[in-house]
């Protein structure tokens, strides 16, 4: 970036007196379009980027700070949304919940996706079942949501009439408080782990051949080389995709619109679910606005972590 | 320097535009019923499917009557309906006319997105006496301005399994007489427990009986009712001299922590422990109605909106009965209407409260009636109805007597609906779960009552 600026700046000074025409403007024009180029490119996704993301959360960041129906007028009230949520047992009980949800989540997801892109890696070589672990994943989370919302129902589900067929107790997958949340991790889990373990999958295409054929050579085992070569090498994939699925796991929200709705009880109101719930059911924007520039700093905070501790944006490959 | 400028230009013309979208909108804010015609295509949506034929024949009815006008109606489903609209007033998109709900309309009136009718039912000599009692002022807001134009009303029966009522004995007249009080509940316990099956076919009033293995339960359960009880329990708790707030409409003052009130839903909540009623956490996902076709439940407490699809299951003989009379000898039903309003911010304001007019007259309630889907709220519209759900071969009598007899009391109306039902749902599904006592309401009703302290 510095040496294009640099080096257009300088032709461009000096053909300035010779104006157009000359043979000069070849030189000069050439770097300028670059940028030019470099910036109509950039254009659609910056446009988006500002229309769709930054005046909407600075917007959101201002209304935090204001009382708001959104079909008034926004009224100044200070941090006392802030104050208020502080107060609010609803808010902490949905930062428990959206944290079981999250450790749920991510933990048996990356689990299970590493397992999967090991045997994408080594056993299944077939693009048909490689492409098959994506079918979770093409479909939309909503209509995940409901299809397992009905394979579990209590009464007509599929699942619960085996259970029952076994002699078993029917469990009322969405419908009990111990359940809800796990559930609703697991469909998740489920949606989301052809995902994830295809960009693990990818990160373990990028380690070098060489290195495993000098450990066999060596005499190491399979395990041990996953330890010492696989995981090490992996790790700067392993942090994205933590960094990616963690933020996303936080926002979860359509499994608990469409199915739980926030209950039972308080059982599965997580955060995102509360902000809709204050924002769009109740009209108590200025609160929601408060409780989503809350979620998004826990979000920057939880991904700084992650990337400092994790050492996210360096590889042990060089 | 060239490109600064084209950026000046851009922002110039930006700055133009959206000044002229400013001006376009606050034209369609602004306009009234006065001098403009009234023609051109209007919006008007509902949410209830089975509605929907009705309501199309009544557009092309209309249309056939001003050729100037076309109606596009849009159904859309009660979860999205409310989120839509709001963002329709919110974005300027949001229908001329629109199916209206008595716990939403406070808030749209007070925020301005509801057009008052008063002129026009004074110009166009709208006879506000024709719809069934109380229905017309239901809609008159806290300002005094009327908001909406009565469409139909519900109250609430028991639906009940004729075959499964057969088997254990019990009589449609004994249904018919049934009486209940929170202290033992009456005979409406005893014939819950009696149509109660368990799994080795021992009834729930007799020795023996397994409440942790029911196959067929004496009552449904739709949910815990949140703040409203609408068909859960409000037809019990009505009888008992309780009313949900100091006034109604327009009440500032909860009553949830009533002993009575407490009383009540103590008294519903146990049938759940005694096995009569499904466990609430069961009841999420598939609904009471369906579970009842599947011969689950005996008893379903429901509105009169269900009446299609109650007697709508093939192979299910369904009788309806009134709601139990309670201690006050008398019976109860909430008594809810809906009406359509008209968007404040309609382009074609004219035309459209021409046709809520129309919607709200007997030319379309007539055409409701003879779907047989719900009571309109005309008078003479409404005993249509009866005659052509008589035609059908149901017997609608438990829903219009309590209407007869008034027995009815009317849907609460207060400010911030919404909240009182962040508030009173999970505090209300604690208790029906059992989680919670009932005396755990007042805390509820604290807070409830403390939204409108501010």
């Amino acid at each position: 970036m510095t040496t294009t600026t640099a080096r257009g700046a300088v032709p461009a000074r000096k053909a300035s007196g010779t104006g157009p025409g000359s043979a000069a403007p070849r030189a000069r024009r050439r770097p300028r379009s670059d940028l030019r180029v470099a910036l109509f490119f950039i254009a659609p996704a910056m446009l988006g980027f500002v229309v769709f993301y930054l005046v909407p959360s600075i917007r959101g960041l201002y209304l935090s700070f204001t009382e708001y129906n959104i079909l008034g007028t926004p009224k100044w009230i200070g941090g006392a949304n802030y104050a208020a949520i502080a107060k609010d047992p609803l808010f902490w009980n949905a930062l428990g919940v959206t944290t079981e949800y999250v450790l749920i989540n991510i933990v048996l997801q990356t689990a299970l996706a590493l397992g999967l892109a090991l045997l994408m890696h080594r056993v299944a070589k077939s693009t048909f079942i490689r492409g098959s672990l994506l079918l979770p994943y093409l479909m939309a989370n909503v209509i995940a949501a409901l299809l397992w919302f009905w394979l579990l129902d209590y009464q007509i589900g599929i699942v619960n009439n085996l259970i029952d067929a076994m002699g078993l107790p029917r469990i009322a997958f969405f419908g009990n408080e111990e359940w809800a949340i796990p559930t609703q991790a697991l469909i998740n889990t489920w949606r989301h782990m052809g995902y994830t373990a295809l960009l693990i999958f990818a990160g373990l295409q990028a380690i070098p051949q060489h290195l495993y054929e000098v450990a066999n050579l060596d005499g190491a085992s399979p395990f041990q080389t996953f330890r010492k070569i696989t995981m090490p090498l992996l790790r700067p994939v392993i942090v994205l995709v933590l960094v990616v699925t963690v933020i996303g796991s936080f926002q979860v929200f359509d499994t608990v619109a469409v199915t739980t709705q926030g209950g039972p009880i308080n059982a599965s109101r997580v955060l995102q679910y509360y902000i809709y719930q204050r924002a769009f059911t109740e009209s108590d924007f200025g609160y929601g606005s408060a409780l989503a520039v809350i979620l998004f700093v826990i979000l920057a905070l939880v991904a700084f972590i992650q990337m400092k501790f994790l050492r996210g944006n360096e590889s042990d490959l060089d | 320097m060239y490109t600064k400028a084209t950026g000046k230009k851009a922002v110039g013309a930006l700055a133009a535009a959206a000044a002229a979208v400013l001006a376009l909108s606050a034209c369609g804010s602004g306009g009234g019923a006065s001098g403009e015609e009234a023609k051109g295509e209007i919006s008007y949506w509902l949410w209830d499917a089975n509605q929907l034929p009705a309501y199309q024949q009544c557009a092309d009815n209309f249309h056939t009557a001003n050729p100037d006008i076309t109606v596009k109606i849009t159904q859309r489903g009660w979860d999205d309906y409310w989120s839509t609209l709001t963002n329709g007033f919110v974005a300027g998109t949001a229908p001329d006319v629109f199916t209206d709900h008595l716990a939403k309309y406070p808030e749209f009136a007070k925020t301005g997105q509801l057009l008052a009718l008063d002129d026009a039912v004074a110009n166009d000599h709208v006879d506000v006496t024709k719809y069934n009692k109380g229905l017309a002022d239901l809609w008159v807001g806290e300002d005094g301005k009327r908001y909406g134009l009565p469409k139909d009303w519900d109250t609430i029966s028991l639906f009940y399994n004729k075959k499964l009522t057969g088997a254990a004995g019990v009589t449609d007249s004994q249904m018919k007489a049934l009486t209940w009080n929170p202290q033992d509940g009456g005979t409406y316990e005893k014939a819950i427990a009696h149509l109660t099956v368990d799994k080795n076919g021992k009834r729930g009033d007799e020795p023996g009986f397994d409440k942790t293995n029911v196959a067929v339960y004496g009552l449904g359960l739709n949910s815990s009712g949140s703040g409203q009880g609408q068909t859960e329990w409000s037809y019990l708790t009505g009888t008992t001299g309780w009313t949900h707030t100091d006034k109604n409409p327009w009440g500032t003052h909860f009553n949830y922590d009533d002993p009575k009130f407490q009383a009540s839903i103590a008294w519903f909540a146990s049938l759940s422990e005694k096995g009569y009623m499904p466990k609430l956490e069961t009841t999420v996902g598939a609904s009471m109605a369906d579970t009842f076709a599947a011969g689950k439940s005996v008893i379903n407490a429901h509105g009169s909106w269900m009446i299609g699809q109650y007697t709508g299951y093939k192979g299910v003989n369904v009788g309806i009965a009134p709601t139990p009379t309670g201690p006050d000898g008398k019976r109860a039903s909430m008594f809810n209407g809906l009406a359509d309003s008209v968007w404040a911010g309609t382009k074609k304001p004219a035309a459209a409260v021409k046709f809520a007019e129309y919607l709200g007259s007997a030319a379309c309630q007539d055409v409701v009636a003879s779907k047989a889907v719900v009571f309109p709220a005309i008078k003479s519209s409404s005993d249509k109805a009866e005659a052509a759900f008589k035609a059908k071969g149901v017997d609608v009598t438990p829903f219009t007597q309590q209407v007869k007899e008034d027995t009815t009391f009317l849907f609460p109306i207060a400010d911030k609906a919404a909240k009182v039902d962040g508030i009173m749902k999970p505090a209300m599904d604690a208790v029906v779960s059992g989680k919670q006592p009932a005396s755990s309401l007042s805390q509820a009703n604290d807070q409830v009552n403390s939204l409108f302290n501010k």
